[in-house]
């Protein structure tokens, strides 16, 4: 173990948590809240079964907008609302917000995505069941979709990883934000090389057990 | 049995279907032919409302399906059953688990559903298949889970859109003997949407030829083939399906 890690790895696992926490709410909330969103977009879209072209155009250009924010700005200009919500602008905690709103609009996109990938003859099989729009859903859509949807959330993840680096200008702590302190601004250069490495394993290994577990389930 | 009154479907500025009016006898099995693009399919999504009409009445078992909404549509077309030309079964399920899903969507008691579902895969010759998923399948092998998942939950109606048209002439003509079986039976009541003169010449008793979204004629096959069926709709017929693409 270099003995630079040693000396600060009582931060470091603090750092390691920090992430753990960010990336951990972001998944929940696109999971929670980016499924459903995602899911009722496409349902919405033309010749579907909600179809609605104002709700439609709204939320698209909601997830849209959010999404092409650069983020840094995302995050500045939600303070206000950060501040509201939970308090205070500052420190994990508040850093979970921006993180959440970005996680919905990023994961939704690509549920949207996978269920635009399902043949249109499953929808139309359904439908001449007699499914009602819950039957849809979790019987057709989510069964059909199943591999493309984990593969979104690991690509989610990813970014999520990635965007929870930048949380340091509100103190959200995490991994990126001890690289840049500690290492950059100390001038550790090795320290922010592990740092670095310490990601690219994680990312590696989210992709890895992403790409297995929906190779698994994808029957057809 | 079913019944299409006037009905009418617009594509945008397109009409797709217009103004037909056709009726279908309780255990008849029914006919539609004509050219790509004349609007069968269309039509017979008009039956269980897949499609909405913008103008007329579809009627099936005495329901006026058109006046119907949310719920009641939903149970109307339980009893309504569909098969397609690319099967659309569920690539991510098992056989087993394609065929049980209308017991669900109907709430059939589980303890029922078991052996319902295997009933109908021993109809279609599939029980050994139950475990497979359906990528492993032929392609007459996934028309017969289709049917078998059409058939499971006692339909009264049977509506196939091009079911053999992606499989070769001896599993078409096994498919067809099938749906026969089906009909007899069962007394399932069959429409199916071909543009093969073979297929509806070897089992439907009258057949509907369209030509751009238009009933041109209504014909009765008798027993000894189409050839008995008026002259002018044979040379229709004949030049619907010899002048378009090349068939087995
Ligand atoms: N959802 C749709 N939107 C727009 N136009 C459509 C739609 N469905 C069908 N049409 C048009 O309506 C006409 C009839 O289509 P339909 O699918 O009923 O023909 P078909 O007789 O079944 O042809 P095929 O033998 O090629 O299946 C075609 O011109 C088609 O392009
Ligand atoms: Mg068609």
């Amino acid at each position: 173990m270099p003995e630079v890690i040693v000396e600060y790895q009582a931060e470091i696992w603090q750092s390691i948590g920090e992430t753990f926490i960010m990336v951990g709410f972001s998944i929940l909330a696109a999971v929670l809240v980016g499924l459903p969103l995602g899911t009722f977009l496409y349902l919405c879209r033309k010749d579907q079964i909600l179809e609605n072209q104002a709700v439609f155009s709204t939320l698209n250009l909601l997830v849209n907008v959010i999404r092409s924010f650069p983020f840094l700005l995302l995050v500045v200009f939600m303070i206000p609302f950060t501040r509201w919500i939970v308090g205070t602008a500052f420190g994990t905690t508040a850093a979970i917000v921006p993180l959440t709103v970005i996680a919905i609009a990023h994961y939704s996109r690509l549920v949207e995505q996978s269920l635009l990938d399902i043949p249109k003859g499953v929808m139309e099989a359904a439908i001449s069941m007699g499914a009602s729009a819950k039957d849809i859903i979790f019987k057709f859509l989510y069964v059909e979709a199943r591999s493309g949807l984990v593969l979104g959330l690991t690509t989610s993840t990813i970014s999520f990883i990635s965007y929870s680096t930048i949380m340091g200008v509100v103190g959200g702590g995490g991994i990126g934000d001890f690289a840049i302190r500690y290492g950059y601004q100390n001038f550790r250069t090795d320290l922010m090389f592990y740092m670095i490495f310490i990601m690219v394993i994680l990312v590696q290994l989210i992709q890895y057990t992403g790409i297995t577990v929906a190779r698994k389930i994808d029957k057809r | 049995m079913i019944k299409i009154q006037n009905v009418t479907k617009r594509f945008g500025d397109y009409e797709a279907i217009k103004s037909v009016s056709l009726s279908v006898n309780h255990g008849e099995i029914y006919g539609v032919i004509g050219a790509s693009g004349a609007g069968k399919s269309t039509l017979l999504r008009l039956i269980n409302l897949l499609e909405s009409p913008d103008h007329g009445e579809v009627i099936v078992n005495d329901d006026s399906l058109t006046r119907l909404k949310g719920r009641k549509l939903r149970e109307a077309r339980q009893s309504i059953a569909m098969i397609f030309q690319q099967y659309n079964l569920l690539g991510n399920k098992t056989v087993y688990d394609n065929v049980v899903v209308p017991l669900e969507l109907s709430k059939v008691p589980k303890q029922e559903r078991e052996s319902r579902v295997m009933e109908s895969l021993q109809f279609v010759g599939l029980d050994h298949f139950k475990d497979q998923y359906t990528a492993q399948l032929s392609g007459g092998q996934k028309q017969r889970v289709a049917i078998a998942r059409a058939l499971v939950n006692n339909p009264t109606v049977l509506l196939c859109d091009e079911p053999t048209s992606s499989l070769d002439p001896n599993t078409t003509a096994e498919i067809l003997s099938v749906l026969k079986r089906i009909n007899e039976n069962f007394g399932v009541t069959i429409v199916i949407v071909s543009h093969e003169m073979e297929v509806i010449k070897s089992i439907c008793e009258r057949v509907t030829v369209m030509a751009d979204g238009e009933e041109y004629e209504t014909v009765t096959i008798e027993p000894a083939g189409i050839q008995k069926i008026d002259r002018s709709a044979q040379g229709f017929v004949e030049r619907l399906t010899d002048g378009g693409e090349p068939h087995a």
